[in-house]
């Protein structure tokens, strides 16, 4: 383990010095000698950008856990699902475990629980996992955190799985950091890549501290690992018609299955197109100066046959319905088009929609982050383009229809 | 009915970049705010009070001066405010900080609710509040978008999952993560902040805290540990277009593309 110290003596200029620290972590105490305080985050960008010696780390003997990784091995795929109906997100999962399992040659497992499911579990077979564990249970009927946790820490010291996967689905984002605390274990949320080390160290890449940033992290001495993955991140791989791997039944104890938590009532929410499910998106952003402005956004979404979306200031200031945002705040999008109207595309906005297959922006400001990542990067006013483009498909399709009716 | 809300102080904005000189890290400022989803928390904590009665602790977890936030949380209407404070609790990951939160919450009282927001803005992970319950063992749900009932010992709450809505009953003592927009959040009053102004932050450092052993806080007791950061790649084929009539040539891409 790695502690930070400071040497006054090595550093001249002090404000230039405490100004290096992103996260303002360097505090000056009345002896006038320098400490990181609780901000630190251990960049250690003191140490690299400061004058020579001036940061120091130094190994520090501690007690870290030592696992003996070998004992730990296959990847599992937590199977999400309402009602035995399995998420997508889940598929997508399992195609990325093949693909990390194949660097160390582990099995892939999937684990299912519910009720009455098993025969649900079936479908499983069709996409190349090893071993499928079901728990089908009463108490497992509906979602509640505890026998879901006490189901799933009965597998993992049963089967001992070295990595594991869960989608970062409602259920999945309660759920999998329970299960991470209580094995005492280390846990990346909405890993925007994954990949796996020879020495199974799964490496785990998502956008940090909120901003422009990419971390990437790993769970060196704690096994199992875990991850979180949102729907859409990954590659589902194709179905197949043979079955493979095996099905195997197993049966949480009662006492892991005991709940503080009395489900009522489950009523349907009423059915609508949420923008996950659109093939064209028309997102709106902080360059949009007014509120009635973003009729024009709806219109070309519409004209597309598509829904309007947006990005995170416009969700906060109520403009536009939270349940439209983009991003890691809000909802991962993978459409076959996204236009995005006068948004600087941070890296939270990216990580929600930088997998749709065509990405056209439209921006004033030629620096935005969000033409890093755009297939077409307009420079230019939404104000002259959007309506622009709006009376082109209302006259040129109209032509069109024209055309398609006299012939 | 005691509540306890846990808090955070978040950087104002989220522009941090990396310099593609230097290498060096660069936020615009580091002026902090509260968390906006915690606003949402402390709301729901301010209106049970109200409501059924009894006191609103917030507490959280970070520099000294995070106690700005917890003085934000009194100028709301909380009564008492905590804050975990220590260099050893620096560096921590998801694991460390839950269970330092989950300690401090030992140390601050006993308390029927917690409260937590749905995520920060500056982790983004919305997994603390899970681990917490885990640590004190208690039940916990998180997407609540309504209280419907409260009794003396349980609450009834509404979770919003994708295509339903699942109603339960959850006995205290529980934790209960609310989504954004449970309820409007209301402005620090003027005369709120007034009346507070001298009113002490609780201090708590690792010595505080009922277990000592600071291999299970901050760096050491965090399994994960940040190997790299750098700046998202870009590999994509690009065309830039620039000029006047960007419409009409977007247009004709997008009838080449099929999408008209």
């Amino acid at each position: 383990m790695e502690k930070l110290i400071f040497h006054r003596d090595k550093i001249t200029d002090l404000d230039a010095f405490k100004a290096l620290c992103p996260f303002g972590a360097i505090e000056e105490k009345e002896d006038g000698s320098l400490e990181p305080n609780a901000a630190c985050k251990m960049c250690k960008i003191c140490v690299k950008k400061g004058p020579f010696q001036a940061a120091e780390i130094q190994e520090v003997h501690s007690e870290r856990p030592h696992v003996d990784k070998s004992l730990w091995n296959g990847i599992t795929v937590y199977v999400d699902h309402v009602e035995g109906k399995i998420h997508p997100v889940t598929y997508e999962l399992i195609g990325k475990a093949k693909e990390l399992a194949s660097v160390i040659n582990q099995p892939v497992c999937a684990l299912f629980l519910g009720e009455g499911i098993t025969k649900e579990a079936e479908e499983l077979r069709h996409y190349g996992v090893d071993e499928i564990y079901v728990y089908d249970q009463p108490e497992l009927k509906e979602f509640r955190i505890e026998p879901f946790t006490g189901a799933f820490e009965d597998y993992i010291n049963f089967r001992k799985p070295g990595t594991i996967l869960v989608g970062a689905t409602t259920v999945g984002r309660q759920l999998a950091p329970r299960v991470a605390a209580r094995m005492h274990t280390g846990l990346t949320a909405d890993c925007t890549i994954l990949k796996m080390n020879e020495n199974t160290d799964l490496v785990q890449i998502r956008p940090a501290f909120g901003g422009n940033i990419m971390a990437q992290i790993l769970t060196p001495d704690n096994r199992p690992q875990m991850a979180t993955v949102r729907y859409k991140v990954m590659n589902a791989p194709t179905r197949s018609d043979v079955k493979t791997g095996e099905i195997f039944s197993r049966k949480a104890s009662e006492d892991k299955l005991q709940s503080g938590i009395e489900v009522l009532e489950i009523t349907e929410k009423p059915k609508e197109t949420f923008i996950e499910a659109c093939d064209v998106l028309v997102a709106a952003g902080r360059g949009v100066k007014k509120p009635e402005d973003l009729a024009m956004i709806e219109e070309l979404a519409e004209l597309l046959g598509g829904q309007m979306a947006c990005s995170r200031p416009m969700a906060e200031s109520g403009w536009v319905e939270a349940k439209r945002q983009v991003g890691l705040s809000g909802r991962t999008v993978r459409p076959k088009l996204i236009i995005t109207c006068g948004i600087s595309g941070a890296v939270q906005f990216a990580a929600g929609m930088n997998n749709s297959d065509t990405i056209v922006a439209i921006n004033k400001d030629p620096k935005a982050p969000i033409f890093k990542i755009a297939h077409y990067a307009l420079i230019g006013d939404l104000y002259d383009i959007v309506p622009k483009l709006i009376e082109e498909i209302k006259s040129r399709g109209e032509n069109t229809k024209d055309e398609e009716e006299a012939v | 009915m005691k509540i306890l809300v846990c808090i955070k102080q978040v950087p104002s904005s989220n522009k941090v970049e990396v310099d593609p000189v230097t290498g060096v890290l660069k936020r615009d400022g580091v002026e902090s705010k509260m968390n906006p989803y915690d606003l949402y928390a402390l709301e729901t904590a301010l209106r049970l009070k109200e409501e059924k009665g009894g006191d609103v602790t917030v507490l959280s977890m970070g520099p000294p001066q995070a106690q700005a936030v917890i003085k934000e949380a009194f100028a709301m209407g909380a009564d008492r405010g905590v804050l975990l404070s220590d260099r050893r609790f620096g560096g921590a990951d998801v694991l460390a900080t839950s269970y330092t939160l989950s300690q401090g919450i030992g140390s601050a009282g006993d308390f029927d609710l917690i409260l937590c927001g749905k995520q920060t803005t500056d982790g983004d992970t919305a997994q603390v509040g899970s681990e917490i319950s885990e640590w004190l063992g208690i039940p916990s749900v998180s997407n609540v978008i309504r209280f419907e009932k409260v009794d003396d010992d349980s609450v009834t709450v509404e979770m919003d999952l994708p295509n339903n809505i699942e109603r339960s009953k959850v006995s205290f003592p529980c934790l209960i993560s609310v989504d954004k927009d449970i309820f409007m959040p209301r402005l620090p009053s003027y005369t709120k902040k007034k009346a507070t102004e001298d009113r002490a932050v609780v201090m708590l450092s690792l010595d505080n805290m009922k277990d000592k052993d600071d291999g299970h806080y901050g760096l050491f007791g965090s399994p994960t540990q940040v190997q790299r950061i750098f700046p998202p790649e870009s590999d994509v084929h690009q065309e830039v277009w620039n000029g006047d009539d960007l419409g009409s040539r977007l247009y004709d891409k997008l009838n080449e593309l099929k999408f008209i």
